[in-house]
């Protein structure tokens, strides 16, 4: 206990601790407290227009082709379920109490007084997910996690540990949206990945927000030796202010991460999202990846490599479509190496689509809308390897959903 | 089939094209020679409706519709297709997903006709590529024709499409322009018409054109016997062909 105290006084030393990045918000303004609802015995219980909205985010009521579910609406967790043996699914709060080692990974991979919001993560915690594949298991249906707003000024706290035990798979997608009619609130989430020796976990986490909701996710992920950690990240949908720059830290050798990130910004969208790896193992490899464009909003794309191991490899990848006249695309690549024998390397391109391509593909018959819309959507279709072919599905149908709208013509 | 009168046209103030004229019957084939910079890319984008190109004066005639202020896709849609001679690399987009969209536009070309005709252009693998991609210059000139037999145009304009292209593939490319032009089967007679501009002359062993032109400085100068005017060229040089003409003149 003496470990959590202390956790605490970190959290409060940072409580005014404003971030390095994105604008600072007033936490002050919105609420963190609510009833608790009561749970749910099935996902289908849900009101048919939240069934709908967190459909949006890829997450299936009828629970179909899914190997587990967590869903939490604002404070209250309202449904978990695991349909297999060798994987966990409860709420983190549950999981403290029924796991006294937990509080070993607690705030490992992210830290606790990096920020406001995180402090706030730790002092005003609305639970979060704990899943678990055990050793040697492969849970090959996704398990998928939903954190849902649904009151108005309200800050959703909430702090998720994902644990691939050695040599398991894993495969998560998290839908994060608001209810209908909510505009404005914040949601502050904690994601802390452990993937053990030869584990493999890949997050795909798809957030549909509302025009004035503010989000501030904080992720940390720890890969070991032989261990994969693939995250996929769409935000496609309207959100007023973004910032988030989540960290692998490949510690075993040979260890992977990849990160794709996909994002559309409106106008009074305000993003910065970047991705980080941290090789400090021999043979460790890194993969940024990151597609995003502007209708009017504002996006700052980062990536930023770290090598500090022999024979690690690692190439970050920044492009960015500026599909209208107003809007702005900010790429900022980093690419930090510290030793000889390592091979690092970026791209990063920014710019509206050339008319050269769209004119080539008039002259085939397509009409210029048709022409920008292939070439968009080409352009967000990034080459997903080792996922699910159900999560591809939906990444796609995500983007998709934004990509065909009239707005961005 | 179609009617080029009298076509001026220039580029951000530069005259390019000037009093064009040019009429090609159904069912015929048009060489285009000309140095380069002489102007006959523009005119074949000119035609295809590219909007950079501001038409000053004339017009331009599809089965006598005048087409003039019609939009490229517009063009396409009414049958007429062009193979670039450098196409842009489109990237994101896959050439099998491009043939996918333009299907059924014109016609009915079906998944099979093109699965055939990639096969037959040596193109299966290109196919989830994207757009001229790393292809090499044969490469293009293939998958260009693959998207005009897709779009199944009538009035077809190929510029330059032998050069790049090695001698075991000329041959094939040949074929398929042939099989564009409807001359394959002995008994078609869908009676399609063409516009190649050709350099070189090898695609002339292959594709029969009716008739031929010099472009020279914008302007249609010649027009004649497509072999006479080729041995013209080769042996004389276009420097002799601006002589001869400015004595006509």
């Amino acid at each position: 206990m003496f470990e959590l105290k202390a956790i605490r006084e970190k959290a409060k030393g940072a409580e005014r601790k404003t971030a390095p990045l994105g604008p600072d918000i007033d936490l002050t303004i919105f609420t963190s407290e609510a009833e608790e609802l009561d749970s749910l015995g099935a996902l289908g219980e849900l009101p048919p227009e939240v069934k709908e909205k967190a459909l949006g985010a890829g997450i299936d009521a009828e629970e179909e082709a899914r190997a587990g579910s967590f869903f939490q609406m604002d404070n209250s967790v309202l449904f978990t379920s695991s349909r297999e043996e060798a994987l966990e699914v409860m709420s983190i709060t549950e999981a403290l109490k029924k796991y006294a080692w937990l509080k070993d990974y607690w705030w490992r991979a992210v830290k606790v007084d990096a920020d406001k919001y995180t402090a706030q993560a730790e002092l005003k915690l609305h639970h979060g997910y704990f899943i678990r594949a055990l050793p040697g298991s492969k849970v090959s249906l996704p398990v998928q996690a939903c954190l849902y707003l649904n009151r108005e000024m309200f800050s959703q706290n909430v702090h998720n540990i994902i644990i691939a035990e050695k040599g398991s798979e894993l495969h998560i997608i998290t839908g994060c949206t608001t209810g209908k009619g909510i505009k404005s609130g914040i949601h502050v989430g904690i994601s802390e990945f452990f993937i053990k020796k030869n584990a493999h976990i890949t997050f795909s986490m798809i957030h549909n927000w509302a025009e004035e909701v503010a989000v501030r996710p904080r992720s940390g992920a720890i890969v070991e030796e032989g261990g994969v950690f693939l995250s996929n990240y769409i935000c496609m949908k309207p959100v007023r202010t973004l910032q988030m720059y989540p960290v692998a830290y490949c510690t075993g050798t040979g260890a992977i991460a990849r990160f794709n990130s996909i994002l559309l910004a409106h106008e009074g969208s305000s993003m910065d999202v970047g991705s980080r790896v941290i090789l400090s193992a021999p043979h460790s490899r890194a993969e940024v990846i990151a597609r995003t464009i502007t209708v009017g909003g504002d996006i700052i794309s980062r990536g930023h490599l770290v090598g500090e191991a022999p024979y690690i490899k690692a190439h970050l990848e920044c492009r960015g479509l500026i599909l209208k006249d107003k809007g702005r695309i900010y790429a900022i690549p980093e690419l930090e190496g510290k030793l000889p024998n390592i091979d690092m390397s970026h791209e990063a391109a920014v710019g509206k689509i050339a008319e050269e391509e769209i004119q080539y593909l008039m002259t085939r018959g397509l009409t210029a809308e048709e022409a920008t819309a292939a070439i968009v959507r080409g352009f967000l279709d990034i080459d997903i390897k080792g996922l699910p072919e159900q999560l591809k599905d939906e990444i796609k149908r995500a983007t998709r959903m934004a990509e065909d709208a009239e707005h961005l013509f | 089939m179609l009617e080029v009168e009298n076509l001026s046209l220039g580029i951000d103030g530069r005259k390019i094209l000037t009093d064009v004229s040019l009429s090609i019957g159904e069912g015929e084939t048009m060489a285009l020679f000309g140095p380069n910079g002489s102007g006959k890319t523009t005119l074949l984008k000119a035609i295809m409706g590219f909007p950079a190109y501001k038409v000053e004066m004339g017009r331009i005639l599809f089965r006598s519709y005048d087409i003039t202020e019609l939009s490229m896709d517009e063009r396409s849609r009414m049958g007429i297709g062009m193979a670039f001679q450098t196409p842009p690399v489109v990237r994101g987009v896959k050439l099998g997903d491009m043939l996918r969209l333009m299907m059924g536009r014109r016609g009915t070309v079906s998944e099979e006709k093109i699965s055939e005709s990639a096969e037959r252009l040596n193109l299966t693998d290109f196919l989830p590529r994207n757009i001229n991609l790393g292809f090499s210059g044969g490469e293009v000139k293939r998958s260009e024709l693959l998207q005009l037999l897709v779009q199944h145009p009538d009035f077809i304009m190929l510029d330059e499409p032998d050069s790049g292209v090695d001698l075991e593939n000329i041959h094939l490319v040949g074929d398929v322009i042939n099989e564009l032009l409807g001359k394959s089967k002995a008994r078609d007679k869908s009676l399609k018409s063409a516009l190649v501009i050709t350099h070189a002359g090898y695609i002339l062993d292959y594709v029969n054109p009716d008739r031929a032109c010099i472009m020279l400085e914008g302007s249609i100068r010649c027009i004649g016997n497509p072999r006479d005017i080729l041995r013209e060229i080769q042996e004389k040089g276009y420097e002799e062909c601006a002589r001869c003409l400015s004595l006509k003149q």
